[in-house]
């Protein structure tokens, strides 16, 4: 019998560059953008490399990932890589056959772009293919999404880069909250207590895990279980996390709410938090119609307002939340304004106001 | 006439031009029996307008406590072949590079032991093989080691590290972001492993202030690359820029944060005040061929950003404005250990390392990690005068020092 290996960790980056990599590891000059999902990064030693991004679903099947190893062999000496965005990315040292290959991609269903002032792929989470807490679908709804906006993806039509990202609930596998444009799954009905919780779970640590001090523990029938005050839930679902059998999942009232304006770039103006441009829009599949028309009409807004390289949020604080509501049509409501911790942070404590 | 389909309203989600993830799925479903169970339970999903998986449940690989996620389905008789469904982590390959060969392994050695789905990749930078029983854990695991790949993190334990591309295809890496995530991976593989942090702990490693791969919003330790000397100017391709119809004044002064740039058309001259600049990058990003981050580069190290849960998102904040990042990181290597030692000592139980921050007060956590206050960690000085003065004198406490 071989010894059992562990802690190896994983496979050493060097052996998977490319022959032109390992060369200008370090070394690149400047890159520039040829056209939509394609740039060429050029050397010190005038040594060129090509990038050809193509969108993926990020749900891949092995047959597929095959696909794009074939393509590898074909075209670029068997080297390819993904993106922090779940794109792939194929790497040529020459520009003969860029467009071979991009007819390749596109007969296997990938679109080529994402590059530069563009609508870059969806960062998004399992959904319903695979998570327990989901509020919503992830795969279809960004399917959804980027079927209307595809060509602002293989286009490099806007002002600037668009950043979507969708997470299915609160605990934003996604770390959708510093995104042009967010996707959020919401629960919107507090947790059900099963008969089982003091066998499932440990009833003071269910106690400590609510931020509002909703749940406190109490005996019915004799059993030790818990009650919750209901006004103070705020949909958090933190005690589901730590309690299975207070489930918050709930056909009738979750669904989906929409940020806008948060980025990560420190370009031009500091990273900052997306904020909340609609609390509540329905479920509704296969292609949650709701969903993908607001998203495109914030896009549309943004695109016909913005300035060359203004991003959603930068765009916004030049014309105001109060534009930014008119020009959406989006219906204003106590729940866009913040009432937990610090909310008063957040109120608009000036008399600078567009009349 | 064509068999009636069982996934109507998924079927709709193979049209349109963005490529489909139920193709995926029902491209693997050809060869396996759980690719059409997880179908119909999605399509289920959709009708019902909730999901149909489980908390996780305890499993794993023998000696790790991280890396495989338990998921069972609520409906296990009528989805059999998915009701243990456990999805493994492994950790990717840094930069997320391949050869077609590697890639072809992960493949074979999922086709023989799973479903054939994957994530490429999970959210924190993961290779996800998303579905498998769990009599198949083991053996997946020992014929992805014999392979060269191991599991990456989940739970409370450092997660899997990941970094942007980097030297490898970026001109603007300050510093070598592939190698140090690689070097953290490697050096903290206990860490990443064995869970035995209050919670999670994640580093990320962007090049310069674009990050890439987004550490200021995701990563308990953000490193983002920076540089404290001058911007590298090109004038001869500055003004190229500028006969192709760049404006300077609109598209690089108007939105420089500390309007630092100055552009004079007489002697075709761009200057740059340095000393004002806050390295945000948007004129290198405009002028990629005239401008290039100066030469004496490190990294600006910040702490804390999380997602929502549990006190409510958080952005990373400065610890170290400029730090030189070069191997063998020893200096980052133990502030990470203070940090820590701190936290695993005194956080709570699914407390993040910038929640911990918070509550005990940047001062106090400072003091604890043994970093000096500078006014470059905030914003601004504290406008709320309730200050918690450790200390006080008492009457006689002069003469007392006196005598000493």
């Amino acid at each position: 019998m071989t010894e059992r290996k562990t802690d190896i960790g994983p496979p050493h980056y060097e052996k998977f560059l490319p022959p032109v990599i390992k060369k200008n590891y370090g070394k690149w000059k400047y890159h520039e953008i040829l056209k939509p999902g394609v740039m060429v990064h050029v050397a010190e030693s005038g040594d060129k490399l090509y990038t050809v991004r193509a969108a993926s679903p990020r749900l891949l099947g092995i047959t597929r990932i095959r696909d794009f190893a074939d393509l590898a062999d074909k075209y670029c000496g068997g080297h390819l890589r993904f993106t922090s965005r779940n794109n792939v990315e194929f790497l040529l040292t020459e520009d003969s056959r860029i467009d071979e290959l991009i007819k390749d991609l596109k007969a296997l269903g990938h679109p080529v772009g994402g590059i530069g002032n563009a609508i870059s792929n969806v960062v998004h989470t399992q959904g319903w293919v695979h998570c327990h807490s989901a509020a919503t679908d992830a795969s279809g709804v960004v399917k959804s999404v980027m079927d209307e906006l595809c060509h602002h993806f293989t286009e490099r039509d806007v002002p600037a880069k668009l950043r979507i990202a969708l997470a299915c609930c609160l605990n934003m596998c996604g770390a959708v909250h510093c995104s042009d444009i967010a996707i959020l799954g919401i629960h919107r009905r507090p947790p059900r207590i099963e008969k089982n919780l003091n066998k499932l779970c440990e009833i003071p640590n269910v106690v400590a895990s609510c931020p509002t001090a909703a749940i406190r523990p109490t005996i019915v029938d004799g059993v030790e279980t818990v009650e919750i005050d209901e006004e103070k839930c705020m949909f958090c679902a933190n005690c589901f996390s730590v309690c299975p059998a207070l489930p918050m999942a709930d056909a009738l009232n979750d669904g989906v709410s929409i940020w806008v304006g948060g980025k990560v770039s420190n370009a031009r103006t500091e990273p900052t938090f997306s904020k909340l441009a609609i609390p509540f829009l329905p479920n509704n599949p296969p292609r949650w119609p709701e969903v993908t028309g607001a998203v495109k009409n914030i896009v549309e807004v943004w695109v016909k307002g913005a300035r060359k390289y203004e991003r959603m949020g930068e765009f916004i604080n030049r014309i105001g939340w109060p534009k930014f509501f008119e020009l959406t049509g989006i219906e204003f409501s106590k729940e866009h304004i913040d009432d937990y911790r610090f909310a008063g942070l957040s109120f608009k404590r000036s008399a600078q106001l567009r009349h | 006439m064509a068999e009636k389909s069982n996934t109507p309203m998924l079927d709709e989600l193979e049209k349109g031009p963005w490529p489909s993830f139920v193709t995926q799925i029902k491209n693997e479903a050809k060869n396996k029996d759980e690719c059409k169970d997880l179908l119909r339970l999605l399509e289920r999903s959709y009708g019902e307008k909730i999901g149909h998986w489980k908390h996780g449940g305890i499993v794993g690989v023998m000696g790790y406590g991280g890396g495989v996620i338990g998921r069972y389905n609520d409906l296990p008789e009528e989805f059999p072949k998915i009701a243990h469904f456990h999805t493994l982590r492994v950790n990717m390959p840094t930069g997320w590079f391949y050869t077609s060969e590697a890639l072809r392994t992960v493949c074979d050695i999922w086709e023989k032991h799973g479903s054939g789905m994957t994530n490429m990749h999970g959210s924190t930078g993961d290779i996800i093989l998303l579905g498998t029983v769990t009599d198949e854990l083991e053996p997946t695991f020992a014929e992805l080691t014999e392979n060269g790949f191991d599991l990456g993190g989940s739970g409370s334990d450092m997660r899997t590290p990941s970094g942007c591309v980097g030297p490898a295809r970026c001109e603007w890496a300050c510093y070598d972001t592939l190698h140090l995530t690689n070097d953290l991976t490697q050096t903290f593989q206990d860490e990443l492993h064995r869970p035995a942090f209050p919670y999670k702990f994640k580093f990320k490693c962007a090049g310069c202030p674009n990050d890439c791969v987004a550490s200021i919003a995701r990563a308990d330790m953000s490193i983002i690359g920076t540089w404290r000397d001058e911007i590298q100017i090109d004038q001869a391709e500055v003004k190229k820029y500028v006969d192709g119809g760049l404006d300077i004044h609109r598209d690089i002064y108007a939105n420089c944060p500390t309007r630092c740039v100055t552009w004079d058309s007489k002697t075709s001259t761009l200057t740059i005040d340095d000393e004002n600049c806050v390295k945000c990058m948007h004129c290198i990003n405009v002028m990629p061929k005239a401008l290039r981050p100066g030469k004496d580069r490190g990294a600006t190290i910040l702490l804390g950003a999380k997602a929502p849960i549990v006190e409510g998102a958080l952005l990373s904040s400065v610890l170290v404005p400029f730090m030189k990042i070069e191997p063998p990181y020893q200096e980052i290597k133990d502030l990470v250990e203070r940090i820590w030692e701190f936290w695993s000592e005194h956080g709570k139980n699914r407390e993040r390392v910038g929640e911990i921050m918070q509550r005990v007060g940047l001062g106090n956590f400072l003091e604890e990690i043994e970093v000096d206050p500078i006014p470059e960690m905030v914003a601004h000085p504290r406008e709320n005068p309730y200050v918690f003065y450790e200390e006080y004198y008492e009457e006689g406490d002069e003469d007392e020092e006196e005598e000493e």
